[in-house]
């Protein structure tokens, strides 16, 4: 049984583990909000992009020589896995529903005997990835939007892969990231960013007046500049999902850490009062018994 | 001239403007043109330069883009940019900087695509400098 000295110290101890969990998940829903604006913020440019690719690609695909960012090399045989996660922990599960859902996905292709390679977006995945597929790591890119994540993230993002691509060092790439839903739901998501997948859905919605566009300077001159801007607009969009779900996870997390504390200090008083009261009782009685001796 | 012809700038970060007008000339890779209502639709690409928003036969306003894409359809124009700033905004020594900037990177370059790169970031920096001295004389 605890003195009453240990328990107070044990209620201090939680109360200010408490304060701080508080105070990150005010930092948290701050910093998720301005995620979101700017998630939103940055939705009409890649719904113009999409449909501008849409209208193009539909016309080149299928021709001879299309670029290979759209067509693919012509192999899947060398696989460029993509794993966005954060470079802080403390938030949930965040991290760890990406690395399992990208562990699936690397141990899926790996059983289908594909070359794996693995880019690490973020501290936090390689920590974990390191342990099973070291030789698999082709790098790892960290302090992405440390304070306020800017297009340039995405271009560093980007360039990386794209400059691998260029050399040839794979045929496909994918990317693994959570998709934001709400501040409880984030969902992982794998989305084949090299060859760029068709954009069907798309095109069917594209309304009745689907116009058939005049090109300046040539399809191919356009696509061959569309095509690498999309790779950052769609890393872009990733990492800008994934800084919002970070955020709604970590809210979410000290939202229940901070619960958690109360729940425990609340026991921890009941305890407390208990034990000062059998400290009183028990003093009373070896007074009361006492003066009954004498 | 009937109607308006709606314009929208964006960058990946955010939306940009979103208007109406009358013209707006962008600058083209394969030279500039106005697009006014009923144009045909059209996608070019952008060389880095200036569009020119005009109402009622002035101009509204200039803004200098470093390239991007530009889409026509139904009255409306798209123009997709990475960066973009009113050309009243833009100094001479922000230009220079970046010019500067641009050329020590291409000093620095070692391996063939960095050099590419930076050769374009040259490039890019020279022709905004060229057309932010075309329109500081008028």
């Amino acid at each position: 049984m605890p003195s009453l000295k240990e328990y107070r110290l044990r209620i201090r101890s939680v109360r200010s583990t408490q304060k701080i969990t508080k105070a990150m998940k005010m930092v948290a829903a701050a910093k998720l909000r301005r995620a979101q604006e700017q998630a939103q913020a940055a939705r009409p440019y890649a719904e113009r992009m999409e449909r501008m690719l849409a209208s193009l690609a539909a016309n080149v695909r299928g021709m001879a020589g299309a670029p290979a960012l759209l067509a693919g090399t012509g192999a899947d045989k060398r696989q460029l896995v993509i794993v966005a996660t954060s470079d802080r922990g403390l938030c949930g599960s965040f991290n760890s529903t990406i690395v399992r859902e990208a562990r699936r996905v690397i141990r899926g292709l790996l059983a289908e005997g594909k070359d794996v390679r693995v880019l690490c977006v973020g501290r936090k995945g390689r920590d974990q990835l390191r342990r099973d597929f070291a030789p698999l790591l082709a790098g790892t890119i960290d302090e992405v939007g440390r304070k306020r994540l800017t297009f340039a993230d995405a271009i560093r993002v980007s360039d990386h892969v794209a400059q691998m691509f260029a050399a040839g060092e794979f045929d496909v790439a994918t990317v693994v990231y959570n998709r934001f839903k709400s501040a409880i739901s984030q969902i992982v998501t794998v989305q084949q960013l090299i060859p760029l997948p068709a954009p069907a859905e798309v095109e069917i919605k594209a309304d009745g007046a689907k116009a058939v566009y005049e090109f300046e300077p040539s399809e191919e001159g356009i696509l061959a500049e569309l095509l690498p801007l999309n790779l950052r607009v769609q890393m872009f969009r990733a990492l800008l999902e994934n800084a919002a779900s970070e955020q709604g996870a970590r809210m979410t997390a000290m939202d229940n850490a901070t619960r958690n504390a109360g729940d425990m200090i609340n026991g921890l008083t009941q305890s407390y009062n208990r034990q000062r009261q059998a400290v009183i009782t028990k003093e009373l009685i070896e007074i009361i018994s006492g003066a009954d001796a004498l | 001239m009937a109607g308006k012809i709606a314009f929208e700038l964006v960058s990946p970060e955010r939306l940009l403007e979103s208007s109406e007008a009358d013209m707006v000339v962008v600058p083209g890779s394969e030279g500039d043109f106005g697009v006014l209502p009923g144009h045909v639709p059209l996608i070019s690409t952008l060389r880095p330069g200036v569009i020119a928003i005009y109402d009622a036969g002035t101009v509204r306003q200039r803004i200098m883009v470093t390239g991007g894409f530009a889409e026509v359809s139904n009255d409306r124009l798209t123009v997709l940019v990475e960066e973009a700033m009113p050309l009243a905004d833009v100094s001479v020594t922000q230009l220079e900087g970046k010019l500067r900037q641009a050329q020590e990177a291409l000093a620095e370059a070692t391996d063939p695509a960095a050099r590419e790169s930076a050769e374009k970031q040259v490039l890019m920096a020279q022709s905004l400098r060229r057309a932010y001295d075309f329109y500081a004389t008028r």
